[in-house]
């Protein structure tokens, strides 16, 4: 049975990530027949010998008039063993803001390394933003090596590079390939040009790489989205008393019988049934939309969550939290907002920023304000409380969003705790962001 | 309810149900609606978890329609009056099976809108009303030929009425105030398509501003706007054609027979088959031929090409899909061809 793989390209300027992806898709055979007759026909106006793939990728008028990629495009291919949803990541506008967007549904962040130019700022910024959103996987492609004459040297010194960098970041998985997006090598089939590397392709890394953590890693959260309760709308007489909490599960793996509590109320009860219009199920596991009955009349809303009942989070109106601010106004200490966790939004006033992430040396630095692509912590006070646990234990229920109450516009995207850290230094929680 | 303070939506939305919007929303937006509950297919193998393999991990399309049925539930927690884009076709009757396994064994808590360009294959319309009718669905339409009869819209030199659809379909969606219209599109469709958000924001023209839009992070979705903003909403998003026919297959999803394979009278025109009717006759020189076709979209009939095929059945199609070398769109639309940034353009303008 084919599974899903979802994966983030980012890179920097200049890099060949738009030729990547196209030589992905194009090597693949996910690139029809009529969309690479447009990207010759385009090329020979150009005056180019060659197809130029990156404009397989450059969807908008701008980016195609400029050469430029503006902003994060989806991209969808497979092969007999997995299909891949790739967020394509442009490294130079708004680069933090990007990334992290992409990163954060992605079970494998591919980055590029100029091989000629070797590890730079942007690579050590996106390779912090991976282990900040706790990326299971990155591989880093070494891309150009034909242009340093496929030398093994080039390749080991960056992977050494790398390595060090990942070491320091507490990423846990990461790998180099030497490529050539340009020409093929390494990227879905093996290259001869480069005897010294015995591994496998990039293509072939992202088949066989583990998908996402296993759902029983994590205790059961279910955010209810909706109460199902048909009454009268009913057509078949034995679902007019029907009562159901609709939602995606979070985490975990849910049974009949499970004793669940609901939050923020505390209430204990037990799963009386799972429910998909496709009929009762015995147990669920994430991320699947279902339907649960409990066994005693609670009051549950839209907004609450149904957990395990001796592993559930503790709902708190404190908050302390990792933001990557996306928005052009800035955060004080003292900033309105709103959070949404889960299905559930609340009003949170910004007690005070504590500190910027220097993305170049992975350390908080003092701050007192943030703005347009930086990454800080701060403390947030809200109107009521949600089931909030720590990024790293669990990101589902670790991650929120900043809204802005008066346009509607997404300010920040939040992790509670402080992820790097912790990604870093495993084990030693700073005090200060215990709550 | 009164006139939707969209605003306020989400935070209010804390307390939606299901039940509470049909409840209060009865005389304008929903209809008592009753499901047949046999509409929605029990699909053992999709209903099974993979527990036999010793992994619990979801399958494909089991793990696209979770995401699917989630971002519906979501719309339907936060907004005040959404709609969904109903044309009969593919692609519309798979969101409408999600809808009804979304909220099942409650009925579809939202209206369809179809906008018709009166250029419709007559089959896809009578299986519009008989899919309508069977699940007490309300249907607006939004008529372009009333926009032509009444000279608020003209008909093209080129004769297609695809691109006449946005002023009906804003003003419809105005007239219905309605808040979140979800659509079927893909991102797989189109390069321009492939930027668009889960949740695209429109301005009060429906316009779409592909370089102001918003980041969409985790499953973390924001869908406040402001009064005569709305917000199109595509949970099939990450769906390839493929994925859309292999669930067609194993939900048993009906379609209009048009999809499949059947002796038509066509002319060859601009590298596609085109069905002779009464919007679309041969010119000088094109020469009626009958073949065996199938159409791979339902559009404006002028306009839709049909591509050689003897798929007469569903697995036929998937087969062929599976080992086909060319885009739906690339092969069927003419208008899309007509430039590089042609979808572009439109979506800047208030299309689908």
């Amino acid at each position: 049975m084919s599974t899903l793989l979802r994966l983030a390209t980012a890179g920097s300027v200049d890099d060949g990530k738009s030729t990547l992806v196209g030589r992905l898709l194009y090597d693949s055979k996910s690139v029809l027949t009529d969309q690479l007759a447009a990207v010759e026909r385009v090329s020979r106006d150009r005056g180019l010998e060659q197809a130029d793939l990156a404009l397989l990728t450059d969807g908008l008028r701008a980016e195609r008039e400029q050469g430029i990629t503006i902003d994060v495009a989806y991209r969808y291919f497979a092969t007999t063993r997995r299909s891949f949803i790739l967020a394509d990541c442009p490294g130079h506008v708004q680069y933090t803001r990007n990334t992290v967007t992409g990163a954060s549904t992605a079970d494998v962040v591919v980055l590029l390394v100029d091989a000629r130019k070797g590890v730079l700022e942007q690579t050590r910024r996106h390779l912090a933003v991976a282990s900040l959103l706790r990326v299971p996987h990155v591989i880093v492609a070494i891309n150009k090596i034909d242009l340093v004459g496929f030398d093994a040297q080039v390749h080991a010194d960056v992977t050494a590079q790398i390595e060090g960098l990942a070491g320091g970041l507490g990423l846990a998985d990461v790998r180099t390939v030497p490529v050539s997006a340009l020409e093929g090598d390494n990227v879905v089939d093996r290259s001869d040009r480069t005897p010294w590397y015995d591994g496998p392709s990039l293509l072939e890394l992202l088949e066989e790489i583990p998908a996402a953590s296993l759902p029983e890693e994590h205790g059961f959260r279910l955010p209810v989205q909706l109460t199902i309760r048909p009454q009268a709308a009913a057509r078949e007489e034995q679902h007019r008393d029907y009562r159901g909490y609709a939602g995606q599960i979070a985490s975990g793996v849910v049974r009949v019988g499970d004793p669940v509590v609901v939050l923020p109320s505390g209430r204990r009860t037990t799963v009386a049934g799972i429910d998909t219009a496709d009929g009762e199920l015995t147990e669920a596991f994430a991320p699947r939309s279902v339907t649960l009955r409990l066994a005693d009349d609670l009051d549950v809303a839209r907004g609450d969550v149904i957990a395990a009942a001796d592993d559930a989070p503790v709902p708190t109106q404190d908050v302390n939290a990792t933001v990557c601010w996306l928005s052009d106004k800035t955060l004080r200490p003292g900033s309105r907002v709103l959070l949404k966790h889960t299905t559930r939004t609340v009003q949170a006033v910004v007690r005070d920023v504590t500190g910027c992430l220097d993305l170049d040396t992975a350390r908080s630095v003092p701050a007192e304000t943030l703005g347009l692509n930086d990454i800080g912590q701060v403390q947030l006070r809200l109107a009521a409380p949600v089931a909030a646990e720590e990024y790293v234990d669990n990101p589902r229920t670790g991650a929120f969003l900043l809204i802005d109450a008066q346009d509607g516009g997404t300010l920040a995207a939040g992790m509670v705790g402080e992820p790097l850290e912790e990604a870093r230094f495993p084990g030693r929680r700073p005090s200060q962001y215990s709550i | 309810m009164t006139a939707s303070d969209p605003t306020t939506a989400t935070t209010r939305g804390t307390t939606v149900s299901v039940t509470d919007t049909s409840e209060t929303d009865t005389s304008e937006t929903v209809e008592p609606i009753a499901v047949d509950s046999s509409a929605a297919p029990n699909q053992a193998e999709a209903g099974h978890t993979t527990e036999g393999a010793g992994l619990r991990r979801l399958t494909q399309l089991q793990a696209l329609e979770s995401e699917a049925i989630h971002i519906i539930r979501e719309v339907v927690g936060e907004f005040e009056r959404p709609v969904l884009l109903f044309s009969g076709g593919k692609d519309s009757m798979v969101m409408l099976h999600l809808a009804v396994k979304a909220f099942w064994p409650a009925p579809v808590p939202f209206p369809v809108l179809h906008v018709d360009t009166g250029h419709n294959f007559p089959e896809v319309i009578d299986f519009r009303d008989r899919t309508v009718e069977r699940l007490g669905l309300r249907l607006v339409v939004a008529s372009v030929q009333d926009y032509i009869d009444d000279g608020r819209l003209q008909d093209r030199a080129d004769g297609t009425r695809n691109v006449l659809q946005t002023i009906p379909l804003l003003d419809a969606i105005t007239g219905g105030r309605f808040d979140a219209v979800f659509g079927g599109g893909r991102r797989d469709e189109e390069k321009a398509r492939a930027k668009e958000r889960v949740y695209s924001l429109r301005d009060e023209f429906g316009q779409w501003d592909p370089r102001n839009q918003r980041p969409e992070l985790w499953n973390l979705y924001n869908g406040r706007h402001r009064p005569g903003e709305h917000v199109r909403v595509f949970p099939l998003s990450n769906w390839t054609e493929l994925d859309v026919w292999q669930y067609i297959q194993s939900e048993g999803i009906e379609l209009p027979t048009l999809y499949y394979a059947h002796e038509r009278q066509v002319f060859h025109r601009d590298g596609m088959w085109v069905a002779v009717g009464p919007v679309s006759q041969p010119r000088e020189g094109e020469e009626v031929l009958t073949r065996t076709v199938r159409y791979r979209t339902v559009g404006d009939m002028s306009c839709t090409g049909a591509v050689e095929s003897d798929a007469t059945g569903v697995e036929h199609i998937v087969a062929e899909v599976a080992a086909t070398r060319l885009t739906e769109r690339g092969a069927t639309r003419a208008d899309d061809r007509a430039s590089e940034a042609a979808m572009e353009d439109r979506k800047k303008e208030g299309y689908f």
